[in-house]
């Protein structure tokens, strides 16, 4: 018997091929200078969106389940990974080192918060749970523009609710931290396209080998039938929090990432809040729900697109909106279905089965 | 030996008695029989009996163990697999992946060791994709292993859902009206599936049905529900010539 | 100000919340689904009023009086949520819930962006359509707004209460939103039903826009989607799907916001509000006059 590349391998193998030709690209283009400063400054911002999107498809496209609080998530992330560094500059030297387990701390630190969000609110289901994921997000986002943490030769204080000179600091070695809305400023940078790069890289092979994984296939059948899934000895809740908090973590890496490319860190409704998630929703759904190539391509060309566009920056989100519609209504109505099953008919046979590639696991011949 | 025994099984809904006072053995190797005009409250019993509704009364024992009171995952690994009268397939996976979902309790290794792809991952899965195409060639599905669940014609996503549920290792087999929909042929094909499971699998069945050829053809023991209510139980022949059993198919 | 007057506002924001959950509760008996733009469409009865009413911003507009704004605002609502129904919820009906969320959430976005285009950014003054004068009871200062909010949003629930009760199209939403099959066969028009549905919900969601910008004096396309969301929480909070809890839920979180920016913090407001909703889904998932839904298998 011969071995026989199963449809789902392949389809990983494009998604790694597709990564490696986008990083010699880039490396190319900015040996040979024709990288302008718009664009390098948007191979970090990018790389994070791919990691957002990608793990946000692990909860939405995997386990079926809209949430609407990543961004919330990824505010965890930023935030306690931009305190740990701002905490061990002085400590900590090694700049590589100190990064490596920033992103450690911020990715635990959002999955964390994942169980323990998940914990009560997985039971709830489609909309209960969008609101609630969401209700999280705006909470996390208060929360943090609240906190206050500041340094003295005395230690590391913490308060809620109050300012920094209500905080009985000593003058003399007053070092502030986090401020409250104003945020935190000065977080030691890194922003290596290379190591963005990487991460996204681990980000994308660990969700596809969880999807292809015993793990997986049990998250997957969750979507596809929850009484069904029980009935064949699946611990429903065990599973879901996993997917919930895989996904977290990951939100919560590229938190990491973002903090640590932004001189002067705020929790704002564009970064942190319902705005963000929305966005990163949308690169989920027009790259193609449970496709995690498809969320790689649509982060490149959506976020890319109105910063080298500058006039189409002002319809940006207005167009979005108007394909979410459209997408949706396409792919979900049996008329319209029927309609560009026809039309696309043709087109289709020539290429390859996406849908039934991506969602079959190894077959040994 | 008893695979299963209740004890005055019973549920409501909102002061509606669904299935009330519910008493049934089974021995092991069983062929047994669930009928009754609809409406009786055959599949209430299912989903008392595999978790998915807990009763307000009464005691359901797996092998003399206590089932009542566990959840629908853990009355699984405990022994009873079931199929469903509106067929529940893991539709946008393949035909292979389902059979592979319901070995999930008995081919384990960690999810840390799916995600590096350590060598035990591989072993494993190996021997999950070479037990899961043995199912698949029970039921003549392993043509068709690759396939989304969703493509397959209706007869054979209900032998799926069969190949599904014995592949969690269960000792006793519920079968909600597996013949639902199939024509004479099919049927009669059925029979002769239901009957091999029962031998090679060494399997306990009880089934719910309403095509009383499949019942009176292969299941050993029936017991006829109506409104809720034992109408009558015993060997099949006995039962079927019973005539309050007759009148609430009939009528008067 | 004293604990008597905290509440009062609280219930005058409370029935805004409850004219808004009204039409999420309402749309979501009938269609089972969470009507995401409904919280826009708020925002864009406000801003249609704006510009009815402001000499300015519309060529050739002399400013059109308060009462004439105030029907065109709720007209172009009625027809919006039917349009929005018509387009993008109904070929939708038969999609698994993710779609139909996710559509929803377009529709909200969208609503936004338009306003965003047409008007910007900047949040406008919003003129009072109260033009009389606060009353003051033994020393406590009762603005017009809480009083017109207040008596507004008595009228509207007693009205829609007794419409669905007692007239024939109300009891056909019943009867739609218990089981549309079986509605259908008797004779019911579910199309219409559901379209009256929406039209009735924008249109509680235009008086409700008006009368929240009457009391916080501004409109921006951001207007909308705060009270949109806590309206939502409103409905679970009182059980959605059920009218009456739509009323006292919203009356309830509009007082429960009130006190604890009154009493705990003035920042932290909406972190409680959806403390709240989240502590109602872990308690009484069903909310407090919620009927359960159990999944049949």
């Amino acid at each position: 018997m011969k071995k026989t590349l199963s449809a789902s391998t392949k389809s990983n193998l494009i998604t790694y091929a597709m990564l490696a030709v986008i990083f010699a690209v880039v490396q190319l283009l900015s040996v040979t200078g024709n990288l302008s400063s718009l664009v390098s400054g948007l191979l970090v911002p990018i790389c994070m969106y791919i990691i957002l999107a990608v793990s946000l498809n692990l909860t939405v496209g995997i386990l079926g389940d809209l949430s609407l609080g990543h961004a919330g998530f990824m505010c965890v992330g930023a935030y306690s990974s931009a305190i740990f560094s701002m905490l061990t500059k002085d400590v900590i030297s090694a700049d590589l080192l100190r990064y490596v387990l920033a992103l450690l701390v911020g990715g635990a630190f959002a999955a964390i918060f994942g169980i323990l969000i998940g914990i009560p609110v997985l039971r709830l289901k489609g909309d209960y749970l969008a609101i609630v994921t969401l209700a999280f997000g705006e909470i996390i986002k208060v929360i943090v523009n609240n906190m206050y943490i500041a340094k003295d030769i005395h230690g590391v204080h913490f308060a809620m609710l109050t300012s920094i000179s209500d905080m009985g600091l000593d003058e003399g070695s007053k070092e502030v931290i986090l401020n409250g809305p104003q945020g935190i400023s000065g977080t030691p940078q890194t922003k290596s396209f290379v190591i963005a790069f990487v991460l996204v890289v681990i980000t994308v092979a660990v969700i596809l080998n969880l999807i292809n994984s015993r793990t997986g296939r049990a998250i997957m059948s969750i979507r596809d039938n929850r009484i069904a899934a029980e009935s064949v000895g699946i611990n429903v809740t065990k599973y879901k929090l996993m997917a919930f908090s895989v996904s977290a973590f990951f939100a919560g890496v590229a938190g990491v990432i973002y903090s640590h490319n932004t001189y002067a860190l705020q929790a704002t409704t564009k970064n942190f809040g319902y705005d963000m998630s929305i966005l990163i929703l949308v690169l989920v759904v027009l790259g193609g729900i449970g496709s995690i190539k498809g969320s790689i391509l649509s982060s490149i060309i959506l976020i890319s697109l109105p910063e080298i566009l500058r006039d189409f920056q002002k319809y940006r989100m207005l167009i979005y909106a108007i394909l979410l519609i459209v997408m949706m209504i396409v792919n979900n109505n049996p008329v319209t279905k029927a309609f560009f099953k026809k039309i696309f008919g043709s087109l289709k046979r020539l290429l390859p089965k996406k849908k039934a590639a991506e969602k079959s696991s190894e077959v040994t011949q | 030996m008893t695979i299963l025994e209740t004890k005055n099984l019973g549920i409501s809904f909102g002061g509606l008695r669904a299935v009330d006072d519910f008493n049934i053995e089974i021995q092991k190797g069983e062929l047994y029989g669930l009928i009754g005009p609809n409406g009786a409250g055959k599949t209430t019993v299912f989903n008392l009996l595999t978790g998915v509704y807990q009763p307000t009364c009464g005691t359901a024992y797996l092998e003399g163990k206590k089932i009542t009171g566990k959840k629908p995952a853990e009355i699984n690994k405990a022994g009873i697999a079931r199929t469903f009268q509106n067929i529940r397939l893991f539709s946008n996976l393949t035909v292979l992946d389902n059979v592979k979902i319901g070995l999930h309790n008995h081919y384990k290794y960690t999810t840390a060791s799916g995600i590096l792809r350590l060598p035990f991952y591989f072993k494993t899965e190996k021997k999950m994709n070479q037990r899961a195409m043995e199912m698949l060639k029970v039921f003549g599905l392993e043509e068709e292993s690759g396939y989304l669940a969703s493509n397959l014609p209706y007869g054979k996503q209900r032998k799926l859902e069969i190949a599904r549920a014995l592949a969690t290792e269960p000792k006793l087999l519920l079968l909600d009206e597996p013949a639902a929909g199939m024509n004479p042929n099919e049927t009669a094909e059925l029979m002769k599936t239901i009957r091999f499971v029962r031998d090679h699998f060494d399997m306990t069945i009880l089934l719910i049905e309403h095509d009383m050829k499949l019942v009176s053809g292969i299941c050993e023991k029936l017991t006829v529900l109506n409104f809720g209510t034992e109408l009558a139980k015993g060997p099949t022949e006995q039962v079927l010539k019973n005539p309050d059993v007759i009148t609430a198919y009939l009528g008067e | 100000m004293s604990f008597l007057t905290y509440l009062l506002s609280g219930v005058s924001l409370g029935s805004i919340y409850a004219l808004i959950a009204l039409g999420y509760t309402m749309v979501y008996g009938i269609s089972r689904m969470l009507n995401f733009a409904h919280g826009d469409v708020i925002m864009i009865g406000a801003f249609t009023l704006w510009t009815a009413a402001s000499p300015s911003f519309f060529p050739g507009n002399p400013g059109l009086p308060t009462a004439v704004s105030i029907l065109i605002s709720i007209l172009v609502c009625t027809l919006l949520g039917v349009l929005i129904e018509k387009i993008a919820y109904k070929p939708l009906r038969n999609a698994s819930s993710l779609a139909v969320l996710i559509t929803a959430i377009g529709v909200s976005y969208f609503l936004q962006n338009i306003a965003l285009l047409i008007f910007g950014s900047d949040a406008k003054a919003f003129n009072s359509v109260v033009s009389f004068p606060g009353l003051e009871i033994g020393g406590m200062k009762i603005s017009a707004e809480t009083i017109v909010t207040i008596t507004v949003g008595v009228l509207i629930m007693v009205g829609l209460s007794l419409f669905i009760k007692f007239s024939k199209q109300g009891k056909a939403m019943l009867a739609v939103s218990e089981d549309k099959g079986a509605a259908q066969l008797m004779g019911i028009n579910v199309n219409s039903t559901i379209s009256l549905t929406f039209a009735i919900g924008s249109a509680l969601a235009a008086v409700a826009g008006i009368l929240y910008c009457s009391v916080f004096p501004q409109v921006s396309p951001y207007t909308g989607a705060m009270p949109g969301i806590k309206a939502f929480v409103a409905a679970v909070f009182g059980g959605i799907g059920s009218i009456p809890g739509a009323m006292v839920g919203g009356i309830l979180l509009g007082i429960i916001e009130n006190l604890s920016k009154a009493y705990i913090s003035t920042e932290m407001v909406d972190a409680i509000v959806f403390a709240v909703l989240i502590l109602v889904l872990l308690v009484k998932p069903t909310g407090i006059m919620g009927k359960k839904m159990t999944e049949k298998v």
